[in-house]
């Protein structure tokens, strides 16, 4: 019997220490970044590096400034999410108030498979059939750009946004949205001034991580964005998101050269905005609950 | 007199008040229509824009698509010839990173529901779990190539491959396992330890089995997700070309995505791959959204049973 205990006891402990591995895989990650990606500090100042509007990592004596590239995921992740989040939500609450039981069956599977194409597919499809379009239409001289970019990503953060938004929806409880309806409004109003509101926490938890995946997406904006390190000065001109950058040069690269230590403390840039980004959604999903009968 | 005309004004008051009422009424309901209108409108753009990618590519890929695609190697700088070793790369990238990932992941999710307790311990490996799903996959080639290519010295090979992608799968295995879990009743439970059974022997015969469905979609999805994946295994695993299919898990080889990228961007070929790559893209897409398709389909079976 104690033999039994304690065997009991030695498998919770083993799986205890099996579900530490997600932590330990995040924890690796930063110490690999941190470990590759500080020694450019001894060839850049920090404030070179950041705000640095040169990117020459081949020239002699080269140029470290990754400013173009935070300007270009930030205006990317911006624009894309103009697009998306209005879409996402909007479809969101079309899901969970509006459509039929059966209309529902049939949409939900469709933002899962649209969640589930390949990014490289989706830059593929940027590259030849949208860039063209949009260099014709708008007379522009590239379709490979910022907004080309920007529209892909949406394409790519609507799945995300509108399944975790309507979840939030969802979970409102039905007695709150009778409330409202035996008050006399109509169906719309109680979505506008009483449903969305006490679904904003998960709705907004569903905006970041949206915006935290358009950030980090690369395929996509490697073959679309253009890929010029300037800072734009219009959603026209091409830009070379963080990410781009990183997947565009380090093949090339040799073994812990400077440029390396700079694609590895670009790394560092892009992860620390996105954790921050995670912990944000993870605060307000935890902080603001979401409003039902108890906190009424 | 007085009072008749002061009773006659005050009805035609009421029905003044009615009749603005109505017409209030009236528009608030327009309003609603057109405003539900935008919503669908909406959610038919998710739908176009899946059926014309769908559509596009079936249309201009199917032709390239043969059974010489399919089972043979490119050949003369990678403009003729079929996608095999991309094939073969990208199913055993798949299978690898899943065959690590789902132990892992099950083993977490089974900790996470069956025997921690709230606490500061499950927040923080939930914490984990959801900025590890945040990490961009380009950071996690980066993670790769610092630690299983170079560190652990595994090199550029199907094996640092896989594991990067494990690592990327690990936190959709763990958040399908927990559903799964989730899902049991907890009848189940309780007549288990009704009959006198331990807590592990609970878990192993009785709720691992009835979870097992939940959990095969959960690997099926990350099975996906990492199939099309192409920033971990551009610094891990992936190669231009290497016409012969790997012989050891520390052979580098050719993968679906980083193929139709390599076609579509490099080379002094683009053009005239151009059939090849509607053709590679095709096959990704099959392979990816047909995995994706068996899960869903399974999973609603199973609720419909439930």
């Amino acid at each position: 019997m104690r033999k039994r205990h304690y065997s009991e006891k030695g498998l919770e402990v083993g799986f205890l220490l099996v579900a530490l591995a997600s932590i330990a895989t995040l924890t690796g990650i930063m110490v690999f970044l941190f470990m590759e990606g500080l020694p450019i500090f001894k060839k850049v100042s920090i404030d070179g590096f950041f705000l640095g509007r040169f990117w020459y990592p081949t020239s002699d004596p080269p140029d470290f400034g990754i400013l173009p590239m935070i300007v270009a995921s930030l205006s990317v992740m911006i624009v894309s999410s103009a697009i998306a989040v209005p879409l996402g939500v909007m479809t969101a609450i079309f899901l969970a108030e509006i459509a039929s039981t059966r209309v529902r069956e049939m949409v939900k599977p469709v933002i899962e498979l649209l969640a589930a194409l390949p990014s490289v597919v989706i830059g593929f499809l940027g590259m030849i059939v949208v860039a063209p379009f949009l260099q014709e239409a708008l007379g522009i001289p590239t379709g490979l750009n910022l907004l080309n970019a920007s529209l892909m990503l949406a394409l790519m953060s609507v799945p995300t946004i509108a399944s975790i938004s309507e979840d939030a929806i969802f979970s409102v409880p039905t007695s709150v949205k009778e409330a409202s309806l035996a008050l006399g409004a109509t169906h719309w109003e109680t979505i506008g001034r009483v449903i969305v509101p006490s679904a904003l926490s998960g709705i907004s938890t569903a905006v970041i991580l949206g915006m935290s995946r358009a950030i980090g997406e690369t395929m996509v904006v490697l073959m679309v964005a253009g890929g010029a390190a300037m800072i734009p000065t219009s959603i026209f001109d091409p830009v070379r998101p963080m990410t781009a950058s990183i997947a565009a040069e380090m093949a090339e690269t040799p073994f812990r050269s400077a440029h390396y230590h700079a694609l590895f403390a670009t790394g560092i840039v892009l992860f620390l905005i996105t954790l921050a980004f995670n912990l944000v959604a993870d605060y307000i999903s935890h902080r603001f609950r979401q409003a039902g009968e108890a906190s009424l | 007199m007085a009072l008749e005309a002061a009773s006659e004004r005050l009805a035609s008051g009421y029905e003044m008040t009615e009749r603005l009422r109505i017409r209030r009424k009236i528009r608030r309901q327009r309003r609603q229509k057109i405003v539900f209108t935008v919503f669908r409108l909406a959610a038919v753009i998710n739908g176009a824009a899946l059926l014309s990618v769908l559509v596009f590519l079936l249309f201009k890929g199917w032709r390239a698509v043969n059974w010489t695609f399919l089972t043979q190697a490119p050949y003369e700088a990678m403009t003729k010839g079929g996608i095999l070793p991309c094939i073969v790369g990208t199913v055993l990238l798949g299978l690898g990173a899943i065959v690590i990932a789902l132990p892992i992941g099950v083993i977490s999710a089974i900790y996470l529901h069956e025997y921690a307790r709230a606490g500061k311990l499950v927040r923080l490996i939930r914490l984990g779990i959801n900025n590890l799903a945040g990490v961009p996959s380009v950071v996690f080639g980066l993670f790769g190539l610092a630690f299983f290519v170079v560190w652990a010295g595994l090199g550029v090979s199907i094996l640092s491959g896989a594991l990067t992608l494990a690592a990327l799968s690990l936190p959709v295995i763990i958040a399908s396992a927990e559903e799964a879990l989730r899902a049991v009743p907890d009848t189940y439970r309780e007549a288990s330890y009704g009959l006198g059974a331990t807590k592990a022997q609970t878990v192993f015969r009785v709720v691992l089995p009835s979870a097992l469905p939940g959990i095969l979609t959960g690997a099926i999805l990350g099975l996906s997700r990492a199939a099309g994946e192409t920033a971990p295994i551009m610094f891990t695993a992936a190669v231009f070309f290497r016409p012969d299919l790997p012989h050891s898990l520390l052979d580098p080889v050719m993968a679906l995505p980083y193929h139709i990228y390599v076609l579509a961007t490099a080379g002094t070929h683009i053009e005239a791959t151009r059939p090849l790559q509607y053709g590679t893209a095709l096959v990704l897409i099959t392979l990816v959204l047909g995995l994706n398709l068996v899960a869903i389909l399974y999973r609603a079976r199973l609720r419909r049973k439930r």
